[in-house]
């Protein structure tokens, strides 16, 4: 027994001599900008970490087809209708390419949206806030997916290969969205008096959860430095949100909208805009399951899939027995 | 009326089948029941979309009044729209929609083949390029019958119903009517009777194969060619035009 185990610890050493040499030639690699790919040993938390991240960037595609699909029957023009839809049909495209990317990690797309209808997995909370009017379109658009962007350009050189290959495209059609939105809004700012008000009511609702969706100030953000580390986050959020709201308020001002911040002013010294503190407290809300359409989004999505359930079950009936009959 | 005012009136119906279709659509939007389903709805409403517009901005011209694509589609009254009966009906469940999709377009499919052939150059274009969209929905609304069909006992049940429930609405697209005629006989447009039969072919085929059986020719609906719709149209159109009615003259 004594040389027995005397022999383990001598293994337990080895092992953990030889894990330590793989974790350091691993951040080598990050560190020399390499691409990780996913047959490549990786460390189990940033496996994690990345099935948490990319997974949650999938839902929140899927998930964000509902505020704008609420719009598709009532959009206002036909161009207008085929623009959007084909937007939403992009959001579908980036779901499904995120979920591929995630199951290279070795997690299933069916696991996934276990996890995502059982309310384990989270999605981006700033689609719990409801589209009101047509302007609320063009606020998603420029707003929504403008604070998307300055997320996810860095991702196109995230570290995990497949994640990084996937957000190129992701980012090319993102800024197609983008530009629509803001379109939306001039059409708008440039049209009649009730047109801008809307316009103005759409900015005022989703002004604050746009910035919320750059995460918690970066004293409080508790995965950015092991993220930064394996260069799948390159900017903190606070950073990000800077770019945000400098770009932003240029577009509003173009616009002739107002930010609705009564702290906001462009600072001399620094050469940014300084904003009027977020409530965080609405943030966690939200988070927390308390926004405005967190259980109608929910529900819908397993509604959908519920519903479904008879058509999967056909489909894989009779692939079942075109294999028989192929074998046969 | 002339065969040049039934041209008119053909296009006109052209676009709402297209426009109609791809509204009820929208409605499945977020609501598949698989991801893959999701793209392929979408995809194809926009591709109705797309006809409309062509459909509708053709008609514009044609009349010369000024009127847009838009107005077609947002400032007419349900009496105006001659898109078919079938079209406007409520989605229901997967197979129901399905269904309709699948009648519809093998039906659509050949319309638009004998348009590729007739006098009028601007439809044939149309036509020419709307088809090559068609042939795709036409192939995967019918591997999607099959399936169901011969999937689970279940699924078999289900949209075999949705078969018998929905067969009275494909008598309208053969009835040929004064329109029709005109557009036949001045501008060699489609010969419906020779269509219908090329469709029961068509769809003979695929629903045998799905293990399904054919519902017999009974009393047949007709109407919404010439306007007469059900009463589902008017809250279709309601909401496809409400910011139209609402904000007239704005500009999007």
């Amino acid at each position: 027994m004594y040389t027995q185990g005397l022999d383990q610890a001598g293994k337990d050493k080895q092992l953990a001599s030889e894990a330590e040499d793989r974790l350091s030639a691993f951040q080598a690699r990050v560190d020399a900008e390499e691409k990780i790919e996913a047959k490549d040993w990786m460390p189990e938390a940033y496996r994690r970490t990345l099935v948490r991240q990319i997974s949650q960037h999938a839902h929140s595609e899927i998930i964000g087809m509902q505020p704008e699909g609420n719009w598709l029957t009532r959009a206002p023009s036909l161009k207008r209708k085929a623009i959007l839809l084909a937007k939403v049909q992009d959001e579908a495209g980036h779901g499904l390419y995120l979920y591929s990317a995630a199951e290279t990690l070795g997690v299933s797309r069916d696991q996934m949206v276990a996890d995502l209808l059982s309310g384990k997995a989270k999605y981006s909370s700033i689609f719990n806030y409801p589209t009101l009017s047509w302007a609320d379109i063009g606020a998603i658009g420029w707003l929504v997916d403008g604070a998307a962007i300055m997320n996810q350009i860095p991702l196109c050189r995230c570290s995990y290969g497949p994640y990084a290959r996937a957000m190129v495209r992701v980012c090319k059609e993102e800024s197609f969205h983008q530009r629509q939105g803001f379109d939306i809004m001039h059409a708008l700012c440039s049209g009649s008096d009730k047109q801008k008000a809307m316009a103005q009511d759409a900015l005022d609702r989703w002004w604050w959860p746009s910035l919320m969706m750059f995460g918690p100030n970066d004293s409080e953000s508790k995965h950015s430095a092991q993220s930064m580390a394996w260069k799948i986050k390159r900017f903190s959020n606070d950073e990000l949100r800077q770019k945000f709201v400098d770009v932003t308020v240029q577009q509003a001002d173009f616009l002739g909208l107002s930010i609705p911040d009564d702290d906001l002013q462009f600072d001399d010294t620094t050469g940014h805009y300084t904003f009027g503190e977020i409530d965080w407290q609405e943030f966690l809300d939200v988070i927390a399951g308390n926004g405005p359409c967190n259980r109608q989004r929910l529900e819908k999505r397993k509604q959908a899939h519920d519903d479904g359930a008879w058509v999967r079950e056909a489909a894989q009936e009779y692939a079942l027995k075109q294999a028989a009959r192929t074998a046969a | 009326m002339n065969s040049e005012q039934a041209l008119n009136r053909y296009t006109l119906r052209l676009a709402d089948n297209a426009l109609i279709l791809a509204q009820r659509m929208l409605e499945l939007v977020a609501a598949g029941p698989e991801l893959e389903e999701e793209l392929a709805n979408a995809n194809f409403a926009l591709d109705y979309i797309g006809q409309a517009r062509m459909f509708y901005s053709y008609a514009a011209e044609r009349e010369g009044q000024g009127r847009t694509e838009d107005d077609f589609a947002f400032m007419r009254d349900e009496h105006e729209f001659g898109n078919l009966l079938l079209l406007e009906q409520p989605n229901g469940h997967f197979g129901d929609a399905l269904v309709r999709q699948f009648l519809f377009e093998i039906f659509y499919r050949h319309l638009l083949d004998a348009l590729t052939q007739c006098a009028d150059q601007r439809l044939r274009e149309i036509a020419a390029r709307a088809i090559k969209e068609v042939d795709y929905h036409c192939r995967h609304s019918s591997q999607w019958m099959i399936r169901l069909g011969d999937g689970t006992g279940f699924s078999h049940a289900r949209v075999q119903a949705s078969l018998d429930d929905a067969w009275r609405f494909t008598g309208e697209m053969f009835v040929a009517d004064d329109v029709d005629k005109l557009m036949q006989d001045g501008f060699d447009g489609p010969d419906l009777a020779a269509i219908h039969a090329l469709w029961r072919r068509d769809v003979g085929k695929v629903v045998a194969e799905a293990t399904l059986d054919l519902p017999a020719d009974e009393w047949m609906a007709d109407g919404g060619k010439q306007g007469r719709h059900s009463e589902h149209f008017g809250f279709l159109l309601a909401e496809m035009q409400y910011l139209q009615r609402s904000f007239p003259g704005a500009t999007w």
